[in-house]
Formats: C-alpha cells, sequence, structure tokens
C-alpha cells in the first residue's frame, strides 16, 4: 500500500482538498523525491520565500509506521536563508502522526492574515485562531498550550515555532514535539511568514502489507539488528556527542571560528563529560528504539531566593556542542546548557545561531564591528551571559545590526566586512567538521549545503586513518554516490542515523516484502536517487544558483586539517568534478 | 490452574521508557498490518517528553469495570483477569471504554470496536528496556 494521498492546505483561503497522486508515489517513494517534485510544482519561479506563494510541503515514505526508524519527515521549502532549496529533516511523531493520518504529504500554501493554527485529525482539517498564543516568550510554552487545547495525546505530532520563527529570523526553526526540529535553513521563518504557528497532527489508520508473514519475519530482522548488532551503538550510548573527543584530538573541532581546531578543554563539553555529570533522561522517536535524544539535567539556583532551583532538560547533540561551544569557546558545561536552551526557547537552528555569532565576535574582536552596533554588549569567546542576550537580540532585533545577524552570516559580512571567515557554505552556516578537503567539498556541492548531504568527514576520517590521498575527482564520484544513495533513503524517510542497518539489500525486501515496489531492483533504486539529486538541482539552477558562484571562505584554507593545509584549487576542482557528474547522468 | 500458568502484561518500570511506541506498532503488527488502529496499549508524555512517559495497558482486573457495563455480554472474565471480547455480540457503543478508569480500552475506528488486550505479550518483545513483561498473576495483583 502506497501513501499516496496528499492533503492540500490554503491558509489564504482556509480551504483544503485531498488528492490522490499515485505518479509521484510509484516514481519517486516519498520522503525528498516527492517533496522535490512538489516543490518544483507548487513553487512558483523567483518566489519570495516569504511570501504567501511560498509552500510548505511535508513528506513521509512507503516504510513509515511498517519498519523501525522510517521514522523522519521531510520538509521542503524556499529557504529565506539561502535564497533557494530548502530541505530539513524531523523525527519526533511527525512522520508517524502524519501516514497514520492518512498522507504521504501535506502541502501548505497562502498566509493567514491573522495567527492560526493548524489542528489534523485525521481526515478532519481545523483552522484555530493563534492570536492568543502569538508571541509568548517560549516556544516550550506553545507546546503545553496546544497539548491541552487538542486531543490524541501519544498518537500527534505538535510542530511549533518560537519568537524566532515569528519574527522570520532566517534561520528559525521548527520545533517537534520537544527537542526535534526542522532545523536548518529557516522553515520557522517560512512558518512566521504564513502567521502559521503550529501544526498539529493525529491519526490512527492501519496499513496493509501484501504479506503479513514475510513482513513480520522481516521485521524481526530488523529490530534485531537494531537493537543486538553494534551498528546503532554510537548513538544509542553517549550519542552523537561522542565526537568531541576524537574530533578535538584529531584537531578537527573547528573552534573559536575556526581560528582553532582544537581547545584544551574541550573534555568538559564532551558526550562523556555531560553523561556522567548530567544526563537525565533519554528520548526516541516514534518506531525507533535508538534513543538518541540526550537530555541534561541542568539545575540552576535562583540567585534571589535561596533553596529554589529551575531545573531544566537541555537537549544536546554534537552540532550544537559544537556550534553553541567550541566555535564560541564556550566549555563551561552549564553555560553551554543554558545556551543550547534559550536556542531552543526562542526556536533557532543551533548551528546557524552559534556559527553567526562566532563571525560577531570575531568582527567585535577586529573592530569591524563596535559597541555602537552591539549596542553596549560586548561580544567576548566563552562568555554565556552575553550569548545569551546577543541570542535573544538576534530575535528582538532592536536596531540594524542584529536584524543583519537575524538573517545569517553570510549577509552580515556582506554588510560589516570579514567575509574572509565568515563561515558558510552556498549560504548555509558550515557544520561541526574540519577534517579535510571532502568535508569542504560536501558543504559546496550538497543539494542542501548540510553535512548530512553526503558526509565527506567519513571519506577525511578514513583517509587520515590509511593515509590515502584521493584526487578532486575521487572525491567529487565518492561524494555523488553518497548523496545518490541518502536521496533512496531520506525518500523513503529512513533516519540517516540507520544507513548502516538499511543497505540496499534490506531496502529491497522491504519494498517487496510491503507490495509497495514488488519488481524493484538495486538499478531502479540507484536510477531513483540520481534522479532525485537532478530533481533538486533543476530547482536550484532555475532559482539562479550556480555553482561557480560557490564562495569557499578563506579561513578554511588558512588554517590546517588533519591531513595537511587545504588548497582552493583543489576544492575548485572538486566542485567542477561533482558537477560534472550532476549534469552528465 | 489446569497446569498452565495465567500471565499478565504489567508495566515494571515507566521510568527507563523512551516513548519508542515499539510496543504499540507490535501489538497491531499481531494481525499482520502496520500503525496503530489495533493496538490496545499506549505510549504517551507525562506532559511533554521532558518529564518521561505514561504506559496505559489493560492490567487484568480480577472483577473488571468494563465487563460490568457491557449490555450485550460481549465481553467475558479472562483467566487470570481482564476480559475476552467477542467480536460478534458487540455493538461497539463503546461504554467499555469509559468505565475502565485507567483509559485502557481503546477504540478501533475502522472495526469500530474496541481494542482489548489479551495478554499475550507478543509487544513486550519488541521492548528493548523491560519497561513491559509478562508475569504470572498474583492472588492479589497490586500493581
Amino acid at each position: 500500500m502506497q501513501p499516496d494521498k496528499i492533503l492540500y492546505i490554503d491558509l489564504s483561503k482556509r480551504s483544503f482538498y485531498v488528492e490522490s497522486r499515485p505518479d509521484l508515489f510509484e516514481k519517486n517513494f516519498g520522503g525528498a523525491g516527492v517533496a522535490i517534485r512538489l516543490l518544483l510544482e507548487e513553487c512558483p519561479q523567483k518566489a519570495d520565500p516569504l511570501g504567501p506563494e511560498n509552500p510548505i510541503i511535508f513528506a513521509v515514505g512507503p516504510l513509515t509506521g511498517l519498519f523501525p526508524m522510517a521514522s523522519k519527515t521531510v520538509a521542503m521549502f524556499k529557504s529565506p536563508l539561502t535564497g533557494n532549496l530548502g530541505e530539513s529533516h524531523a523525527g519526533g511523531r511527525s512522520a508517524s502522526a502524519i501516514r497514520m493520518a492518512g498522507y504521504g504529504a501535506i502541502v501548505i500554501k497562502g498566509a493567514s492574515e491573522t495567527p492560526v493554527y493548524l489542528a489534523l485529525y485525521g481526515e478532519k482539517v481545523y483552522f484555530r485562531d493563534a492570536s492568543g498564543i502569538w508571541g509568548i516568550g517560549s516556544s516550550y510554552t506553545v507546546g503545553r498550550i496546544i497539548r491541552e487545547l487538542e486531543s490524541e495525546a501519544g498518537l500527534r505530532t505538535i510542530m511549533r515555532i518560537g519568537r524566532a520563527g515569528e519574527k522570520m529570523v532566517s534561520y528559525a526553526s521548527v520545533i517537534v514535539e520537544t527537542y526535534r526540529h526542522f532545523g536548518r535553513l529557516g522553515l520557522g521563518a517560512v512558518f512566521g511568514s504564513k502567521k502559521l504557528k503550529a501544526v498539529m497532527i493525529s491519526g490512527k489508520h492501519s496499513l496493509k502489507v501484501d504479506n503479513p508473514k514475510a513482513y513480520r519475519i522481516l521485521y524481526d530482522k530488523i529490530f534485531q539488528l537494531t537493537v543486538k548488532s553494534q551498528l546503532m551503538k554510537k548513538y544509542h550510548e553517549i550519542g552523537t556527542s561522542s565526537n568531541v573527543i576524537p574530533l578535538n584530538e584529531l584537531k578537527a573541532l573547528p573552534s573559536l571560528n575556526l581560528r582553532m581546531t582544537s581547545l584544551e578543554d574541550a573534555e568538559n563539553i564532551s558526550g562523556e563529560s555531560l553523561a556522567a555529570k548530567y544526563l537525565g533522561r533519554r528520548v526516541s522517536c516514534s518506531h525507533c528504539p535508538v534513543a538518541c535524544i540526550h537530555l541534561a539535567t541542568l539545575r540552576d539556583p535562583y540567585e534571589d531566593e535561596p533553596y529554589f532551583y529551575k531545573t531544566t532538560m537541555v537537549p544536546y547533540d554534537y552540532e550544537p556542542i559544537y556550534s553553541l561551544g567550541s566555535m564560541l569557546g564556550l566549555t563551561n558545561t552549564d553555560e553551554l546548557l543554558k545556551l543550547i536552551d534559550e536556542v531552543e526557547v526562542q526556536g533557532l537552528d543551533a548551528v546557524s545561531t552559534g556559527v553567526t555569532l562566532a563571525w560577531a565576535t570575531e568582527a567585535y574582536e577586529k573592530g569591524l564591528v563596535t559597541s555602537r552596533e552591539t549596542m553596549g554588549l560586548e561580544l567576548k569567546w566563552g562568555d554565556g551571559n552575553a550569548y545569551r542576550e546577543a541570542v535573544r537580540r538576534i530575535v528582538s532585533q532592536p536596531n540594524e545590526f542584529f536584524s543583519t545577524l537575524a538573517k545569517g552570516v553570510e549577509k552580515a559580512a556582506l554588510r560589516y566586512g570579514g567575509l574572509d571567515f565568515a563561515l558558510s557554505f552556498g549560504g548555509n552556516e558550515m557544520p561541526g567538521y574540519h577534517t579535510g578537503p571532502a568535508t569542504h567539498l560536501t558543504f559546496l556541492t550538497g543539494a542542501r549545503h548540510s553535512h548530512l548531504d553526503s558526509a565527506g568527514y567519513s571519506v577525511d576520517e578514513a583517509n587520515a586513518k590509511t593515509g590515502a590521498r584521493l584526487t578532486p575527482k575521487q572525491i567529487a564520484e565518492a561524494l555523488f554516490r553518497e548523496e545518490s544513495w541518502r536521496q533512496v533513503l531520506s525518500s523513503l524517510v529512513v533516519c540517516f542515523f540507520a544507513r548502516g542497518i538499511y543497505k540496499p539489500d534490506i531496502v529491497l525486501e522491504a519494498l517487496q516484502t510491503t507490495g509497495f515496489k514488488p519488481n524493484v531492483t538495486i538499478e531502479d533504486l540507484t536510477m531513483m536517487g540520481v534522479e532525485t539529486l537532478k530533481n533538486k538541482q533543476a530547482f536550484k539552477k532555475r532559482e539562479g544558483f550556480n555553482y561557480r558562484d560557490l564562495r569557499i571562505p578563506r579561513r578554511i584554507v588558512e588554517v590546517e586539517t588533519p591531513i595537511g593545509f587545504l588548497e582552493e584549487s583543489f576544492i575548485k576542482e572538486g566542485v567542477e568534478e561533482f558537477f560534472k557528474l550532476l549534469q552528465q547522468l | 490452574m489446569g497446569g498452565t500458568v495465567d500471565r499478565r502484561l504489567t508495566v515494571l518500570d515507566t521510568d527507563k521508557c523512551v516513548g519508542c511506541q515499539l510496543c504499540m506498532f507490535a501489538c497491531s503488527r499481531r494481525f499482520g498490518v502496520g500503525g496503530f488502529s489495533k493496538s490496545a496499549i499506549r505510549v504517551k508524555s507525562v506532559g511533554g517528553v521532558e518529564r518521561g512517559f505514561i504506559v496505559i495497558v489493560c492490567r487484568a482486573c480480577p472483577d473488571p469495570p468494563c465487563m460490568k457495563v457491557c449490555v450485550v455480554n460481549a465481553l467475558s472474565l479472562r483467566k487470570g483477569g481482564g476480559v475476552m471480547l467477542n467480536p460478534s455480540k458487540c455493538i461497539g457503543c463503546g461504554r467499555c471504554v469509559d468505565a475502565c478508569p485507567l483509559k485502557a480500552v481503546f477504540w478501533d475506528n475502522e472495526a469500530d470496536k474496541p481494542n482489548i488486550c489479551i495478554h499475550c505479550g507478543y509487544c513486550a518483545n519488541y521492548c528493548p528496556y523491560g519497561v513491559i513483561g509478562l508475569r504470572e498473576v498474583e492472588q492479589h495483583a497490586t500493581r
């Protein structure tokens, strides 16, 4: 059974309809594959990312609700940060809920004049007035209120924005349940531009399969691999924050706006140290037993009231530790957790926020901006208080400087200077790896300029171990293969953490057993992956992307990687080779 | 007990629950389908995942209130506590749902009948953290 129903919602007209689109799902499975085709259909050329014409697309896949870890929702939209392809993935209960509500995808168009939130109970769609919750200071409170207002606890997802989304910060996130996010590329701002505060989705449809007996056998095989093999161990135990120490030792942990690649006291903010002193609870997305979501318990005494404590659960992962920790020289664990919490409260993308603040700190140091711009705020490496205030000002935007920071590091550097140390790629702020040329080639060539596109850091890390020196062409080929395969996974909305389990043979078996694609072959999968990548490229080109315009931040060639200094010509050649491959196939 | 031991599904430690809902998926999968429509167990947060989770499932009452309100006698006492549903008698009135103080009688919208836990323990096989398990029925079950 394929999830071929699409729910189209128009916020301007407050109307909706459902359409069956087997053509899309048969060819492109779901998730990223279907979402990019819908984006090409629904997003008019040169659309204003914050205009009513920019659609929000959510898509899930044929394995969602049937197998473990097919638990992601892919969101697509035109990004207010890059002005081009916006794609972000989130888990929580979002994927289960969309599928159980009976849909393969949801398209939200138009804009409301007054704040609104959507409540979807299966086929029923309600446009609820959100004026009473617009402007609430904390995204946590918004979640709490909607939990009480709506029913079906346990069977629903609640996606919502914080103040950052309302104020249309270009890298505002959408928070899912709690602690999961459509983080990157500014979906939160698109919600805000539509006056859409939240989307609640619930449903409990059942999903039929062709061969129930074979289905249960395959399910058990995948389940056993998940819980008994070593494949999920990293995510299951210490979590992604286990990257901190190895990257620090390798001298690949971007620190102080990548002026350094390791910090003396990085140990403080390592997964091991957080687990020992702060880990309070671990939680999972729906239909994933791994529980990679790590929550720290932060106990903070009230200064004015003895024996009163504020106890907060703060989510931590490698990326926020890098961007809000090492990049800002913030290695005091309590202070780092408080900053992560502030970013959650406001509803911002942690990576973009940290990288933007790191640039601002260096620009302040260098005198490109002064206390006149910062309105008296002294930006200093490791000063958590100042950074928390800066985060609040990025959201409230009291002057031109902070409204510019709210547009991301590229725009800020174009306005105030310091482009050489503005760490963005294709307009998106840099993820936490300075491992070698391949990681930067991923940031440059990846469709959404994210480390998750083709994981070049893995290529670098493997090469650092073996001492192999790949040519730009070889790296481009490896990244192209990886990014193409990841299109298959993200079209089936399989979590990338489960990529070691969902190898091609398991994917084929799952598609065949469920009856979704009884005759599918490896070649079909590969073709579909490449086609999805090409569709994304078609969208990007249509919106003005030209790989020759990609800016290589000078900083990355000035600071040594574990495999030596990078050369700009090498990187440029890698980019050329990658796009040659993309155009060829 | 005629040589067999009566067992019931028991919630052993909700503090270890991570909210993955694999138990809920397992329960529907017994019928060969995906999703939740046939599930007789539910996991939800204690008002936000930061505070942990609640596992709601039939506790196999020895004197089940759901059975007492069934007007067509579709529910009969199960050996070891709880009830068995005779779907051909059930008229889908939903009184059993209201009668359960734990809210452990769930509703199958597609069949328009209740989902009743039969304490088979299939769901517990998929709980990697030992939150739920089958236990022998004590004389006076208290948990």
